[in-house]
């Protein structure tokens, strides 16, 4: 009894003229009552399209599921892991392939990106215009220009006739997406060169919350360029750094569309990626029971990262 | 003396660094430009003339034989024009559709007292870190078990598999853990005396909603329109999956399949200039707020 009592009551009291009870008690009821109301087809649409299925690929996981099939779906256990990482040596590929990517994408995306933030948060005329530019390329769709940058990589096309002029006629000339050991630079080139923008955008705006009163206070003390970015810039950038690190880490381990319409992997698997090799498992191949397990191995990199990030965020607080 | 002297040298020194500043920015310039003026050049060329013209400037200049031939023989190729539809179809459906549910939880979650609402913004929240890549495969299965009702020989059947419908491409994308937080944040920060003053006067809280915090947060509700448009008009790897009908393809899959039987390079060009013309005038008229909604994007923590 006082238990049911003792809110109404506080909030009663919080209330600077006294309302009566009945009235504070329909209040909260139709509060109640409009929150899960107003609250109910955002939340039912994130549980048909995205908690269910999350749960749906980990049981998938588990089994030897196919989209058509006339035999009956089984629990198979761990096969579709130990396949996996013991029979499928283009699984494990698209693995190294795909920690290969991000490892030189998150450093040079986010380098270039704070380099480009630094030069277009100049006080000099045109400095706008210049970040609209820089951005151009991330409001492209990633399948228009990875079929742009598959027709300039060809034999006979601009990135070759480009070398060859600025090294007058030395250069022969390759297939940058046919051999094995410049294909995945080639992607990785294109892959930095549409997505920077956004990101330049991200430290333009933890930049921009720098106090200018820390660069006068460091230029008093003689600080040079190199040292007010040493000890200003750099560390009030912390919070946007483990920020901009996350978001590209795990968009790189997700590649798919630049392989999917330039490579299909290929050559020799030299492109594939797990998320490439997920979809053509569980998709064309129709193996879903297989393909969400590899989909789950994808979710597991990605929630390390995550993990990581907050790791690397607690110390702070 | 030496004073004067030292700030002449300075005066010197900034110039020259601004020099450089430009040409450092004008040379990222073209690097982040030739790829899109080459393209919307070379859809002006014949397919021979794209080829002779790479070796020199004349590659990034409109001259020769300038036509709209390539624009042409891909209307005559494909129905483009039905591809167009339907992307702008489902774009402008996850986005209004989306703005709606999204801003109601997020009104739902920072106005109201409710029990669950703390569990839901959890669960919100940790929606964000679910990646689409990891769901794409087990939710083709689950979409083909899906009940739907359909309209045959004009009556209402009941069937099951959403494969190769609109709602397909729709409805999995309006809810979206990204907008609702921010929502969220951004009620918050109205003062809520509105809403108890609206109480008094005996106004329910859906018109609370409707007639107090919606007008009150049009930049909340610009920013989750544009971060929403860009992903849902570039969808490519979940249409590529559910839409096998020609009739329902989006123009990013289209393009695709037209680009996989087709080494016509001009005809190509023509169709990835066509599709990115639009959203780049979108972009360069409403360039101010893009570049907020990005920045905003960063500030989640």
């Amino acid at each position: 009894m006082t238990a049911t009592i003792s809110p109404d009551t506080r909030a009663a009291s919080a209330a600077p003229k006294p309302v009566s009870r009945p009235k504070v008690h329909h209040e909260r009821r139709s509060a109640r009552r409009a929150g899960w109301a107003m609250a109910a087809p955002a939340v039912l649409l994130l549980l048909a399209f995205l908690i269910v299925p999350v749960i749906l690929g980990f049981v998938l996981s588990f089994t030897n599921a196919r989209l058509v099939s006339p035999e009956p779906t089984t629990f198979t256990g761990l096969d579709n892991f130990v396949r996996a990482f013991t029979a499928d040596p283009t699984f494990l590929r698209s693995l190294v392939n795909t920690v290969c990517f991000a490892a030189v994408v998150v450093p040079v995306q986010a380098g270039f990106g704070l380099l480009l933030a630094i030069l277009v948060n100049r006080k000099i005329r045109g400095a706008v215009a210049f970040r609209v530019i820089f951005f151009i390329p991330v409001v492209t769709s990633i399948v228009v220009v990875s079929i742009l940058w598959k027709f300039m990589y060809q034999p006979d096309g601009l990135i070759n006739s480009f070398i060859d002029s600025i090294t007058f006629g030395a250069w022969q000339g390759t297939a940058w997406l046919n051999d094995p050991s410049t294909a995945l630079t080639a992607i990785i080139v294109l892959s930095v060169w549409q997505a920077v923008g956004f990101h330049m955008l991200i430290w333009l705006s933890g930049l921009q919350t720098i106090p200018q009163e820390l660069y006068e206070a460091a230029r008093i003390d003689g600080a040079g360029t190199w040292q007010q970015f040493r000890h200003v810039t750099w560390p009030c950038l912390r919070p946007t750094r483990v920020f901009v690190l996350i978001t590209i880490t795990i968009a790189a381990l997700g590649l798919f569309v630049q392989i999917d319409v330039m490579t299909q992997g290929g050559p020799v698997d030299a492109t594939s990626t797990l998320v490439y090799h997920a979809v053509r498992m569980g998709y064309h191949q129709q193996q879903i029971g297989y393909g969400s397990a590899l989909s789950l191995v994808f979710f597991v990199l990605v929630l390390i990262v995550a993990l990581v990030q907050r790791f690397l965020t607690r110390d702070k607080d | 003396m030496t004073i004067h002297k030292g700030r002449i040298d300075e005066r010197v020194l900034r110039r020259r660094r601004r020099v450089w500043t430009y040409l450092v920015l004008v040379g990222l310039a073209v690097f982040f430009l030739f790829p899109l003026v080459f393209m919307f050049v070379s859809s002006l060329k014949p397919d021979g003339r794209i080829l002779s013209d790479v070796g020199g400037w004349r590659a990034f200049l409109p001259v020769g034989d300038i036509s709209f031939d390539n624009y042409a023989e891909v209307f005559d190729r494909v129905p483009v024009g039905r591809f167009l539809l339907n992307s702008v179809l489902v774009t402008v459906a996850i986005v209004a559709a989306g703005l709606v549910v999204n801003s109601m939880a997020g009104f739902a979650i920072s106005r109201l007292r409710w029990t669950g609402r703390g569990v839901v913004l959890s669960v919100v929240i940790a929606t964000l870190i679910v990646p689409f890549e990891t769901i794409a495969v087990p939710m083709v299965y689950w979409v083909s078990q899906l009940p739907t009702l359909l309209f045959q020989n004009g009556q209402l059947v009941y069937d099951f598999g959403w494969l190769d419908t609109y709602q397909v491409q729709i409805v999995p994308f309006i809810a979206n853990g990204f907008s609702v937080f921010l929502f969220t944040q951004y009620f918050s920060s109205i003062p809520t005396a509105l809403d108890e003053a609206a109480r008094i006067d005996g106004a329910g809280w859906f018109t609370i909603y409707r007639k107090i915090a919606v007008p009150l947060s049009g930049p909340a509700f610009a920013t989750v329109a544009i971060l929403t448009f860009l992903p849902a008009w570039n969808q490519y790897l979940w249409p590529s999956m559910v839409v096998q009908d020609e009739k329902l393809r989006p123009v990013m899959v289209g393009m695709q399949y037209f680009f996989q039987d087709n080494t016509a390079w001009g005809e190509v060009m023509a169709y990835t200039s066509m599709i990115t013309l639009p959203v780049l005038v979108v972009f360069l008229a409403f360039q101010r707020a893009f570049v907020s909604s990005v920045a905003a994007s960063g500030v989640k923590e």
